[in-house]
């Protein structure tokens, strides 16, 4: 740890490869918006052509994540360590593994219609990490000088990951059982309806979402888990109360929480997804305004 | 019918009319009910948030002093509700234990059920296959059909049961057992935290270079034991800091004057009468002593002064702890002369390690390590309040009511003095030399006898959830018809694969009749 180089060279040719990864990202989700415009088109015509329209999509966001991964890559190497020790690479580490995890789960046919979320967070994500969040390649601090930085945080960026897919597909769930809109006659929310119509059955993206949520809860646990053993070899104790204990202790509680919802009668359905949603709002402010505004130990963001 | 429904009790609306025993029955079924458990779920959830908006004395005591300090009046209303406590508050405590109550009436009935379900036959087929999630009838002439099926799903770790028109089959019994392997273990990390919280300590201590440290009460600059603990447990190990080493970063450009690394190298007598052992604590890597670990918390550097009066006698030498400031050193130190002649008086001192000045005139550090070191220093005389027995914060001193003699408005410039400097007090308080420097290393020697238990808990609830979770629970039913026979499946939780299973049994069936 005593003598690491850093390369700040490299480092400008990651971010140059992450605003690569950024333009790329724009077009793709531009396709996919015009695939799904095109699928839910009246004429057949216009509905055959999407099937191809697709694929052009899936191979622009596979150069985008190539651009991205690379991007990832190269901050680690000129950091010499893992990229994910501040908010900027935590936010690019992470983001890249949410779209590399969708892009393993495209096989799964009715997932893909929230390719259009998964790339437009991706790129909010991104654009966020370097106007906001942009740190110079620093070395590690010595309270993060522990291979629990690889173990515990790859599997929070895994579970985020998951979480943040089972989020889409919840926010597809809700907007396809919208009882308004599915009653409404106004013209302007014909598109919409259209659009919506195209979605998998609601039991599907339920079922999905369900999927992804207890994935992400078997990784959160893990993370918490494993957090506990970290604090203890850093912080002298297992579990202190900090505020991103806090945080992640209420994150966990709500997944438990939504675990329990749809083995509930009454509970299953909206309510679920609405649940599903008020975790992920947690995640998002857990990783935003609790880094960036709270005190505790995990003052990580590298931002004054 | 339901799978679901054979595990959530108390869902189920009663008849209102009920004697005390219905009563409390209905309350317990209340409580035990999986809805109450997601309420209070949902609950705790939002119970822990005040804890992370307002400070809290566990984790961070100054801040509670500095609320209080900036709304005197909100605070004290605050405190009665115990915001400043919250996650041992009566009603954070009331809901999680309301939750435990709850999971173990839960657990208890589960578990019975589930024992008695380990050991008994699959249900019988139901009368009505239709309305099941995976369905299909096939019309057929071929004999033995039911026991084929039976055979396949005996071969896919099926439990089977044939009657004489249908088969009736389950798997997945080992879902349950996880989920109540999970739902036990987080009973016992419970009750671990209760009793570690109880039995443990946590102490701290700082030690200078060259200092050491015996472990027994009077050892420590502050000591918070468990309700239970017995101070006649510690183990008398003794720790002397031989060197502290603090690496920063001078060659990246981008990073000049980060911590790279912290290293105390110390020496630990297990008994003191055993030989030292070389040894060294860094972040993370605390040092394992019987009975105790010793972590690495703080760091700073003492620099060794020493006062004597105007006729040169010594009224203090000796290291003194200096407090960081800033990342790069800024130190703050406080030195109290109570039996200074002729006056007593206190010293507000700053330490830079690489001294420099700010555009105001003030001085700064410019880099965290000891390459251009300076130490300043404002002088007060006055009645230091340490005779009346009131005990005082060592590292602060209570400037009101004393007069500066030194520094700021009094009219004599600061003292500053370089390594090595000897150099006059005002007003005949005598000299003060700055001999040496030092490094101090903050230490914490905490204990919990019940961690290796919570840990256990924790992973067996662990193996527990991923069972649960991932293991499917299925049941399949297989009836003849008057033309034929009838599949069909379900599933907890539902399941993509089963009607796959289902189309798998009839492709079982042809390839038997080749
Ligand atoms: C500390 C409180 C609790 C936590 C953290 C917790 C957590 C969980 C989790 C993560 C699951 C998912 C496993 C699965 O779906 O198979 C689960 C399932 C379950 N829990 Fe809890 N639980 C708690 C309290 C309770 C209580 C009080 C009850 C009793 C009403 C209960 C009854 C159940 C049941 C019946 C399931 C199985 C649901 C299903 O799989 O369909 N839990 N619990």
């Amino acid at each position: 740890m005593k003598d690491v180089m850093l390369n700040p060279v490299l480092d400008r040719y990651s971010l140059v490869a992450i605003f690569a990864a950024m333009a790329i990202y724009t077009v793709a989700f531009l396709v996919f918006v015009w695939h799904l415009s095109r699928l839910s088109s009246t004429s057949k015509k216009m509905q055959k052509s999407a099937p191809k329209l697709e694929r052009s999509a899936l191979f622009i966001l596979i150069t985008a994540v190539l651009f991205h991964g690379a991007g990832v890559v190269m901050r680690g190497v000129a950091a010499s360590r893992v990229p994910w020790a501040n908010m900027y690479e935590f936010s690019i580490t992470g983001s890249f593994v949410i779209v590399a995890i969708f892009l393993f789960a495209w096989f799964v046919k009715e997932i893909r219609v929230i390719a259009v979320l998964v790339t437009g967070f991706a790129l909010l994500v991104l654009g966020a990490a370097t106007t906001n969040f942009y740190v110079q390649v620093k070395t590690l601090m010595p309270a993060l000088q522990s291979y629990w930085l690889v173990i515990h945080v790859t599997v929070a960026v895994l579970a985020t990951a998951f979480f943040n897919i089972a989020a889409a597909l919840a926010v597809a769930y809700l907007l396809r059982n919208w009882g308004r809109l599915k009653k409404s006659k106004a013209p302007a929310l014909q598109l919409v309806k259209r659009v919506l119509s195209v979605f998998p059955e609601s039991k599907k993206l339920e079922s999905l979402s369900y999927r992804f949520n207890m994935i992400g809860f078997i990784l959160w646990t893990f993370t918490l888990v494993a957090g506990a053993v970290w604090a203890e070899r850093a912080w002298h104790r297992y579990w202190g109360w900090d505020t991103k204990e806090v945080w992640t202790f209420i994150i966990w509680t709500i997944y438990a929480g939504y675990l329990h919802a749809t083995a509930t009668r009454g509970w299953t359905g909206a309510r679920a997804a609405w649940l599903s949603l008020v975790g992920f709002a947690a995640i998002l402010f857990n990783f935003t305004i609790v880094n960036l505004f709270f005190k505790g130990l995990h003052v990580y963001s590298g931002l004054k | 019918m339901s799978l679901r429904s054979d595990v959530t009790h108390g869902d189920e609306i009663r008849s209102p009319k009920l004697g005390p025993a219905g009563w409390a029955r209905w309350i317990w079924g209340q409580i035990t009910s999986m809805r109450t458990a997601l309420l209070l779920l949902l609950l705790l959830a939002v119970a822990a948030i005040p804890g992370s908006l307002l400070p809290q004395r566990s984790s961070d005591p100054n801040g509670v002093t500095a609320y209080f300090q900036a709304n005197p009046t909100t605070a004290p209303t605050l405190d009665k509700l115990q915001a400043f406590d919250v996650y041992s508050s009566a009603w954070f405590s009331s809901i999680y234990l309301l939750l435990f109550i709850s999971l173990i009436g839960c657990v208890l009935p589960r578990t019975r059920h589930h024992w008695d379900a380990l050991r008994s036959e699959p249900i019988d087929t139901p009368r009505s296959l239709k309305r099941f999630p995976a369905y299909l009838a096939k019309p057929s002439k071929q004999a033995g059909v039911l026991e084929n099926f039976a055979e396949q799903l005996r071969r896919m770790r099926f439990r089977v049961k044939v009657t004489k028109t249908s088969v009736s089959a389950e798997k997945g019994y080992v879902r349950e057992t996880g989920n109540l392997l999970f739902h036990v273990s987080l009973i016992g990390v419970l009750i671990s935290v209760g009793i570690g919280g109880a039995t443990s300590f946590s102490g701290q201590r700082v030690l200078v270079e060259g200092e050491s440290f015996v472990n027994n009460l009077a050892g420590y600059d502050s000591f918070s034991p468990g309700v239970w603990f017995d101070s006649k447990t510690l183990q008398p190990f003794n720790v002397k800091l031989d060197k502290f080493v603090a690496t920063f970063d001078l060659r990246n450009k981008t990073n000049i004057g980060t911590p790279l690394d912290f290293e105390a190298f110390v020496s630990l007598r297990e008994t003191p009468t055993s030989k030292p052992v070389a040894s060294k604590i860094r972040v993370n890597y605390p040092l394992e002593a019987p009975g105790a670990n010793i972590y690495l918390t703080g760091n700073g550097y003492a620099p060794v002064l020493t006062f004597r009066d105007k006729d040169g006698n010594i009224s203090f030498s000796g290291p003194v702890i200096y407090m960081p400031q800033d990342a790069n050193y800024t130190s703050l130190g406080v030195i109290k002369l109570p039996d200074a002649k002729p006056n007593q008086f206190g010293v507000l001192s700053f330490f830079y390690p690489t001294k420099a000045v700010l555009k105001t005139g003030a001085f700064t550090s410019g880099y965290p390590a000891p390459v251009d070191p300076l130490v300043s220093m404002n002088v007060y005389v006055g009645d230091l309040g340490l005779d009346n027995g009131i005990p005082s914060n060592v590292f602060s001193l209570q400037v009101h009511g004393l007069k500066q003699v030194a520094g700021g408005k009094s009219g004599t410039k600061a003292l500053t003095l370089e390594l090595g400097e000897t150099k006059q007090l005002p007003q005949e308080l005598g000299t003060v030399t700055w001999d040496g420097l030092k490094r101090y290393a903050s230490l914490d020697i905490d204990y919990n006898p019940m961690q290796v238990w919570i840990f256990l808990f924790a992973v067996l609830a662990f193996i527990g959830l991923i069972t649960s979770l991932l293991t499917p629970r299925r049941r399949v039913f297989a009836r003849k018809t008057e033309t034929g026979y009838e599949l069909a499946g379900m599933a907890k939780n539902d399941d993509p694969r089963l009607q796959g299973i289902l189309e798998e049994l009839v492709l079982g069936l042809k390839v038997r009749k080749k």
